[in-house]
């Protein structure tokens, strides 16, 4: 039977970076993958219910419930917005148990990309080809949120020709956070540059992530740098080939 | 000392750039933080153990009325006095009282970071008596006149160096940077001071309702020098920190070690249950024991922050925090610093003068991972945040910024719409044309955003949004072809 997914594109990929929701898209095709994109969603929430206004991520919650509630399986190229709707949205909806319902079937049923390639359809090597050397960063609501760490490891691990490095402190915050990164710049640059003075001591040329909000954050300083490392998301890495 | 919670951002930056301090938080966490992580799975019930254990935490604070009688029932029982203080300055007033009493001129104290809560040395000092910490940490930052920047290694922003100069003037020894010759010189200084206490104070780690004792741990060997060599020995506890049985008080006691300093068993254990008795040789005349609420009871009453009670103050989560290993404890205002103070302190002090405290993390989680008992710091981060966001009556907060709120519900309308929200995205794609680029991407943001381009460029948004593709390439697909 041939697999269906319903695909959630969440707004920096959206607005920032179509190229790596193209990428999610000409993977998921090629491995049979029968898609489907409702061109009426926005956000799932996170951003306002990060900050605590409750009431405003509700309505973007709402909204994405309507949306996907009729789909088999929704796939998004961000751990964090699936930590949203996974873990947060019981929260958000505590004291209506009919949305209580409605949002738990939601998120049974929403995956991340690199997750639903190895834990949903099964596969670890997609065919991919790279020639470079590689490192990951682990991104916080992916890795401790949903749990996701192992399968976007396993899927870099089985692309052909790929060199890849680990880094110090992989699973340490690259000081995104969201709103934090623009409202405390000083407590955010000092984790940035961290992460960064990691990243170029693997000596790695790209960084590989599942998320594009932390590989903003860490691509904003590279190239403030002029550092030469290039961040690519986990959608882009396995849609190159030979 | 002094509450300075509204400096967060200001003491915060001066940590990232203090070069002392950054080296000492990098060796801290890279020692104790990962170290921590393997002494949770070498537990032989394996790191799940920590889930049980936030079970027995939960359901001693959901029980903390009996078991704090039961407590203070079997100390009376075994001679000891028991005394429950509602707030800081009962617990202050109670312990001069017994000092005025017994003509306490000399106090030594083992570490106890409820005793920096309620600022109980200026209390001593104001009232003729002299405290002197003897954890070589505390002693270092109370010789310097500083507060603790670190739960369990309060002088952690101090460089050998520093404690050199400081012994130098304070001890009047020559200077060196030598550990193990500034340590014989405190131990030295401290060991006077132990011989002619009157009174010794001390923290409780854990108590035990079933068995009725407290227990202290420590490396130095000092809490029990204080603990048995002054006539009179006082202990103030959280109100919170009972277990409810001794097997109970063994796993939380193995976790603690654990999450504090990745170790077994810390070196010194005591577990006390009186004054000395008829048969005793030694040990105290007095032991009194201060459980004190001070706005514990009111985290309680509260189903959303009662977990926060579960905390038994081990620092695991300073130890692995990536915000708090780059800005240090003191950025944090108060007695208790990192993940645990941004939750307690807003509770404990108010939630609006710490909003900072609320907001200045980025929920990595990393804290929730590392306690030894399992806490969700960021749900109540969180929901924090949440009560600042559109206020609450029920903590007395005000809405923080009516300016944040009208941006958030400005944006909560664009996303009930895609075409405004397309129509957003097209307007700052026009208005990114007259910013700076710089390689691709964008050099300068206009504020509120400004302190994103402080440091790092900013991706421009796409000539073509994804969903614009979609419709251009795929739409057929998706609905046409089977």
């Amino acid at each position: 039977m041939q697999a269906k997914a319903t695909l959630f594109i969440q707004c920096i990929v959206d607005g920032l970076y179509p190229q790596v929701g193209q990428a999610m898209v000409r993977v998921l095709e090629r491995l049979g993958v029968s898609l489907d994109y409702p061109k009426d969603q926005t956000c799932c929430g996170q951003p306002a219910f990060n900050s605590g206004y409750r009431q405003e991520a509700r309505k973007a919650a709402e909204r994405f419930i309507r949306i996907f509630e009729s789909a088999e399986c929704i796939v998004c190229p961000s751990g964090s917005c699936v930590s949203m709707v996974r873990n947060h949205y019981g929260d958000l909806f505590k004291n209506d148990r009919r949305w209580v319902v409605r949002a738990r079937r939601v998120a049974e049923r929403t995956f991340e990309f690199s997750e639903y390639l190895v834990d949903v359809l099964g596969f670890t090597d997609v065919g991919a080809a790279f020639a470079g050397r590689v490192t990951y960063h682990e991104s916080c609501h992916l890795m401790r949120g949903i749990g996701v760490s192992r399968q976007p490891r396993t899927l870099i691990a089985h692309v052909k020709g790929i060199d890849f490095v680990e880094m110090h402190d992989a699973d340490f915050c690259c000081g995104f956070g969201g709103a934090f990164s623009v409202k405390y710049p000083d407590i955010s640059t000092a984790m940035l540059s961290e992460k960064v003075r990691n990243i170029e001591h693997s000596g790695a040329e790209v960084v590989v992530g599942c998320d594009m909000g932390c590989l903003m954050n860490i691509q904003g300083m590279l190239n403030r740098k002029k550092a030469g490392v290039k961040t690519m998301h986990i959608a882009e890495l396995l849609d190159r080939s030979h | 000392m002094d509450i300075t919670t509204e400096k967060y951002k200001a003491v915060a930056r001066a940590g990232t750039e203090n070069p002392v301090l950054q080296k000492a938080l990098a060796g801290l966490q890279a020692r104790f933080g990962r170290g921590t992580a393997q002494a949770y799975r070498e537990l032989p019930e394996g790191p799940d153990l920590r889930l049980v254990a936030h079970d027995l935490r939960m359901d001693a604070v959901l029980h903390l009325d009996r078991l704090l009688a039961a407590l203070a029932g079997k100390v009376r029982g075994n001679g000891g006095h028991v005394y429950f203080a509602q707030n800081g300055e009962e617990a202050v007033a109670y312990c001069l009282k017994v000092a005025a009493e017994n003509k306490v001129k000399r106090v030594v104290k083992g570490k106890s970071m409820v005793t920096e809560e309620i600022r109980l040395n200026e209390a001593l000092a104001a009232s003729g008596i002299e405290a002197v910490e003897t954890d070589l940490g505390e002693y270092i930052i109370q010789l310097a006149g500083e507060t603790p920047s670190h739960i369990i290694a309060p002088a952690i922003h101090k460089s050998k160096e520093d404690v050199g100069r400081l012994f130098a003037e304070k001890l009047r020894i020559g200077y060196t940077d030598d550990p193990p010759t500034l340590t014989r010189a405190a131990r030295k200084a401290l060991r006077e001071k132990f011989l002619s206490a009157d009174m010794g104070i001390s923290g409780c780690n854990l108590a035990c309702a079933e068995t009725g004792h407290i227990t202290t741990v420590s490396n130095e060997g000092n809490i029990r020098m204080a603990s048995t060599l002054p006539r009179i020995h006082m202990v103030f506890m959280g109100m919170e920190r009972v277990a409810a049985r001794l097997q109970d008080l063994d796993i939380l006691l193995r976790l603690l070690c654990r999450g504090a300093a990745a170790q077994n068993m810390a070196t010194y254990v005591s577990h006390i249950s009186g004054p000395r008795g008829a048969d005793n040789l030694d040990g105290p005349e007095q032991l009194h024991l201060v459980i004190l609420d001070n706005g514990r009871s009111r985290m309680l009453a509260d189903p959303e922050f009662r977990e926060m009670l579960c905390c038994i103050r081990c620092a695991a989560c300073l130890n692995i925090c990536p915000v708090y290993g780059k800005i240090g404890g003191h950025a944090y205002g108060f007695a208790y610093s990192g993940p645990v103070g941004a939750v307690v302190t807003p509770l404990m002090t108010g939630i609006n003068r710490a909003a900072d405290l609320c907001q200045g993390e980025t929920l990595c989680g990393a804290c929730r991972d590392a306690c030894p008992v399992n806490i969700d710091i960021p749900r109540m981060l969180l929901l924090l945040r949440a009560k600042l966001a559109d206020g609450d009556s029920r903590w007395g907060v005000t809405r923080g910024s009516l300016m944040e709120k009208a941006a958030y519900m400005f944006w909560a309308r664009l996303m009930q719409s895609r075409g405004l929200y397309d129509l957003a995205i097209n307007a700052g794609s026009v208005f990114q044309r007259a910013l700076p680029k710089n390689g691709g991407m964008l050099r300068f943001l206009p504020p509120p955003l400004n302190g994103w381009t402080r440091s790092r460029d900013m991706q421009p948004l796409a000539d073509e949004s994804f969903s614009r593709w979609w419709q251009k390439n795929r739409e057929g697909d998706s609905h046409g072809n089977p």
